[in-house]
């Protein structure tokens, strides 16, 4: 190379000047940010569970586990996480068949809506259910199908959580069954045709079988995703006196405050270890037996013949039923004055929207503050997650592959439990500006950050898994170091990735409820927990007009982002068939 | 440009060993091959001069600059290499231009001298009609072109070129043949070519190092490792050679040459010089070397297993007579009517008798 020099002067790169280059410092960085978002509140955690004073002392969590109220906290959580999974395993399971295998009409538009309940947070589903099914119901008023007045109601019950965490939790389970399906190769199907199996049949005992492992893998999503719901449990089950450890977790530090964080420390660590074992127990039933089959083109068609009439009306009316009558619901409520007023031309008022935008500080300001943080979130996250995902796939290591698991973890884990680890972390002031976080903004968006890292990780991890990376090679002979790589050749090819996992995030904080429901003060509030605010303080129709507000966002989102779908990659979003 | 030179290079993964003490010369400007089965370590090779993987022991240097040694390794982008990689890896969303200007630009060259030096690095493919393309609108010989062109552009002190033509079809891949040829007279880049394909490498390179579980086995011009393969494995790789077990190995009068006896007859065949005499050999024969004998006396019986019709002649596979779990072939003329199960006498044209067996 020394003859080049002479040949090409001064153009050539500098002899390295540092030996450390900018590769280990992005991972340095990389791996400070983790550890301070989720191994070290994580930590807090357990060891304020477990050595509250400092030093091991199992017998006080036992004096806490074992209180009866606890136990059967433990129980109730444990019954609607099974009982709804069942639901939604059986609700996604037949969608996912029906809109992979029939020949359905308006195919599309019915996944938009059978996904769509998952866009919308959960405590506005909850309330719109809550108005939609009450005695006092505007819809069910209309059709004439209203319940007798002072009687209890039907929704505040654990069948009432079953139900909607069900409802809210069936999208899940469809999402990775149908890509179960997807991968099954038709002549597999078609071979059992041929060798005279009937329509049930080849479900039963091909396709089914064959999509075991997607079906578990819903199953597993949906329990973790009931067990940690904070939004229906609370406003379903705080009103009907039925406690689960989520909501025990909640009243505990509404009744006590920090003062009871042990306990609620210890409440956390028991919705963890449930939550792992539920995990555990989907990915040793998967795993036994698993059967890999990877195909390509099109899924075999089945044809439903007479039947497709009544099939068709009945996924319909199950759209009806859990989509159309309680937003229609929620939004009738959100135009009268008082709940349980009739809404007639007379009554129709845009009163509640005007509090709700205009002249509600409160309210107005959590809106402006949940949009801050979530775009704050949604930037920091897809830079902290393009360099994560580039080491988890192109330079594989322990370090890295420790990150991961803590980001995983921290996305798993119910969301309250991360709220209790951040409080428990952030609590005392920080070292050198010598300000405790605890109490405003910023807890809260240390809290989305080490949340949703995860969620903005997958889709760049599906990128990388897609481009050659040779192409990166090729940049680093021509020279190009680390940085410089990554803004000419990395980003370019894994922007449609980070704009999808970007998009994901901003639903995802935007709807969250159960992360910042701990961390909300009066000078910081977010408005998922708003709504919960509202209706605890009886203004429903105000929550009304909030919810409404809320499910407009997300359609909008929705709508603005499935126009330029093509240019993002496939599967990325969700609610896209 | 430089010479490069490995010296006993060494590297394992998780304690399997892939390079074993691999030492080679590839003078300034010479293009150089590494042929060997996919498994053999060649493209650890090439990513260890590349610098993408650090060895466990030995050094590698370009011209009198060490480059890599254990703990001590200039990365990839500071190494001054160019690699035409297996898929080409153009960077999808930058032009045909700005692909083969990307080092310049790098290297901080002002964009109209970047532009002029793309161009002039695209016309010595015939690729500079297409500056402006995006590299999908192009097909697969033009790719292949603009990562050729775009190695050129970053005047890289080593050339390196990772089975370049694996995705081609077999008429583009004569064609671009020819191509690597002409571009290697033209700019004297010293080159290193990995490939498994060995009528490709005797094709293009000035000298093949054959590798085989992670050494080289044979360093040589491709004439005298068709003619004078050192080992079985290379005997048997090139030109699909064959392999024939011989007996009393005798000195015979000219230089070079030995008598042997294959299966029963004795032949005159090249060795070594200064091989002793043994009393068991093996022979290393090419299916062209062996002829029909038009008398019984002048050669070893066979029999005829079946045959195989090739175009410009046909394929005789056969089992000696005295050697009857031995499958051999040859190539005979259209005019010599043969069926399975004749008897035929088989004459040995020209061998080389291995030398590690002797």
């Amino acid at each position: 190379m020394a003859d080049l020099a002479a040949v090409m002067p001064g153009e050539r790169r500098q002899l390295p000047a540092l030996r450390m280059g900018a590769e280990t410092l992005v991972l340095i960085l990389l791996a400070v940010f983790v550890t301070a978002m989720s191994i070290a509140p994580l930590t807090r955690l357990v060891l304020a569970a477990l050595a509250p004073e400092g030093v091991p002392d199992l017998s006080h969590a036992w004096d806490v586990l074992a209180r009866p109220k606890v136990f059967r906290a433990a129980l109730n959580s444990l019954h609607v996480a099974l009982l709804s999974t069942v639901f939604a395993v059986a609700v996604g399971g037949f969608a996912a068949i029906l809109t992979v295998h029939c020949s359905m009409r308006l195919k599309a538009i019915w996944v938009f809506g059978f996904v769509l309940p998952l866009m919308i947070p959960p405590q506005v589903t909850a309330l719109a259910w809550v108005q939609a099914f009450s005695p006092t119901s505007p819809v069910l008023g209309l059709l004439g199908l209203a319940l007798t007045p002072g009687s209890r109601h039907p929704l505040f019950s654990s069948w009432g959580i079953v139900l909607l965490l069900g409802v809210y939790n069936a999208p899940l389970v469809f999402l990775t069954v149908r890509a179960a399906l997807h991968r099954v190769p038709a002549d597999l199907s078609e071979a059992a045709r041929a060798a005279g199996a009937g329509r049930m049949r080849v479900i039963c005992t091909i396709l089914l079988p064959l999509a075991r492992s997607g079906i578990l893998a819903g199953a597993a999503i949906a329990f973790v995703s009931a067990i940690g719901n904070f939004g229906i449990q609370a406003m379903l089950g705080i009103p009907a006196r039925f406690p689960t450890l989520i909501t025990l977790v909640y009243q505990t530090l509404n009744s006590y405050g920090p003062a009871a964080l042990s306990d609620m420390a210890l409440l956390s660590l028991l919705l963890s270890l449930i939550t792992v074992c539920g995990i555990a127990v989907a990915n040793w039933l998967g795993r036994r037996g698993d059967l890999r089959v990877e195909g390509l083109g099109r899924p075999a068609e089945i044809d439903l013949g007479g039947a497709r009439r009544w099939v068709e009306a009945g996924a319909w009316l199950y759209l009806i039923t859990t989509l159309l009558l309680p937003l229609s619901a929620l939004f009738a409520t959100s135009l009268v004055k008082g709940f349980g007023q009739e809404l007639t031309w007379a009554t129709v008022t845009l009163e509640n929207y005007a509090s709700a935008l205009i002249r509600q500080a409160s309210i107005r300001d959590a809106f402006a503050t949940s949009f801050v943080l979530t775009i704050a979130a949604v930037l920091i996250l897809g830079v902290v997650s393009l360099f994560l995902a580039y080491f988890l796939s192109w330079r594989r290591g322990p370090v890295v592959r420790a990150l991961q698991m803590a980001a995983e973890l921290s996305y798993v884990l119910p969301g309250i439990v991360l709220g209790v680890a951040m409080i428990l972390f952030f609590l005392k002031p920080l070292p050198l500006v010598g300000v405790s976080i605890y109490g405003t903004v910023w807890i809260i968006l240390a809290a989305y950050l080490s949340n949703f890292l995860a969620l903005a990780l997958r889709p760049l991890l599906g990128g990388f898994a897609q481009v050659d990376r040779a192409l990166e090679d090729a940049a680093r002979v021509a020279g190009a170091g680390f940085l410089q790589r990554m803004r000419d050749i990395v980003m370019p090819l894994l922007a449609p990735a980070m704009v999808a996992g970007g998009i994901i995030v901003f639903m995802s904080a935007l709807n969250e409820i159960q992360v910042s429901i701990l961390l909300v003060s009066s000078s910081a509030r977010t408005i998922g927990p708003m709504i919960v605010f509202l209706e605890e303080g009886g203004s429903s129709t105000l929550a009304a007009a909030v919810g409404c507000l809320m499910v407009l966002i997300v359609l909008l989102l929705m709508s603005v982002t499935s126009l330029f779908s093509s240019r993002l990659p496939k599967g990325a979003l969700p609610w896209l068939d | 440009m430089a010479s490069i030179s490995l010296e006993s290079v060494s590297k394992a993964y998780a304690r399997k060993r892939v390079l074993a003490e691999v030492s080679l010369d590839v003078a300034e400007g010479e293009f150089v091959a590494i042929l060997g089965p996919s498994g053999c370590g060649k493209t650890t090779m090439l990513r260890l001069i590349a610098g993408f993987e650090q060895l466990d022991a030995g050094a590698i240097r370009f011209g009198r600059e060490q480059v890599a040694s254990p703990g001590r390794s200039v990365p990839p982008e500071k190494r001054n290499v160019g690699i035409v990689f297996q898929n080409y890896a153009l960077w999808p969303h930058m032009s045909v231009a700005d692909n083969v200007g990307y080092a310049l630009k790098v290297a901080g060259v002002s964009p109209g001298e970047r532009r002029r030096r793309s161009v002039e690095a695209l016309a010595t493919v015939d690729m500079d009609m297409l500056a402006d393309r995006s590299p999908a609108d192009l097909s697969g010989g033009q790719r292949q072109r603009v990562a050729l062109a775009r190695c050129l552009a970053a005047r890289p002190s080593v050339m390196l070129l990772d089975e370049p033509l694996a995705n081609l079809d077999v008429h583009l891949r004569a064609a671009m043949e020819r191509e690597f040829s002409a571009f290697h007279r033209r700019t004297g880049a010293t080159m290193i070519y990995i490939t498994h394909d060995q009528s490709e490498a005797m094709a293009l390179a000035d000298r093949i190092a054959v590798m085989d579980a992670g050494r080289i086995v044979q360093f040589a011009r491709p004439r005298d490792l068709y003619r004078e393969p050192g080992s079985e494995m290379v005997a048997r790789f090139i030109g699909n050679g064959l392999v024939l077990p011989v007996s009393d190995l005798r000195a015979d009068a000219r230089p070079g040459h030995v008598e042997v006896d294959v299966f029963g007859r004795r032949h005159a065949v090249r060795a070594r010089r200064g091989q002793a005499p043994a009393a068991a050999a093996r022979l290393s024969v090419h299916p062209d070397d062996l002829v029909l004998a038009s008398d019984e006396a002048g050669g070893f019986d066979a029999e005829v297993e079946r045959i195989t019709y090739r175009g410009s002649h046909i394929e005789v596979h056969f089992r000696p007579r005295r050697a009857p779990d031995l499958s051999l072939s040859l190539h005979a003329p259209h005019d010599r009517a043969i069926e399975p199960g004749a008897r035929i006498s088989v004459r040995v044209g020209d061998g080389w008798v291995l030398p590690d067996a002797a």
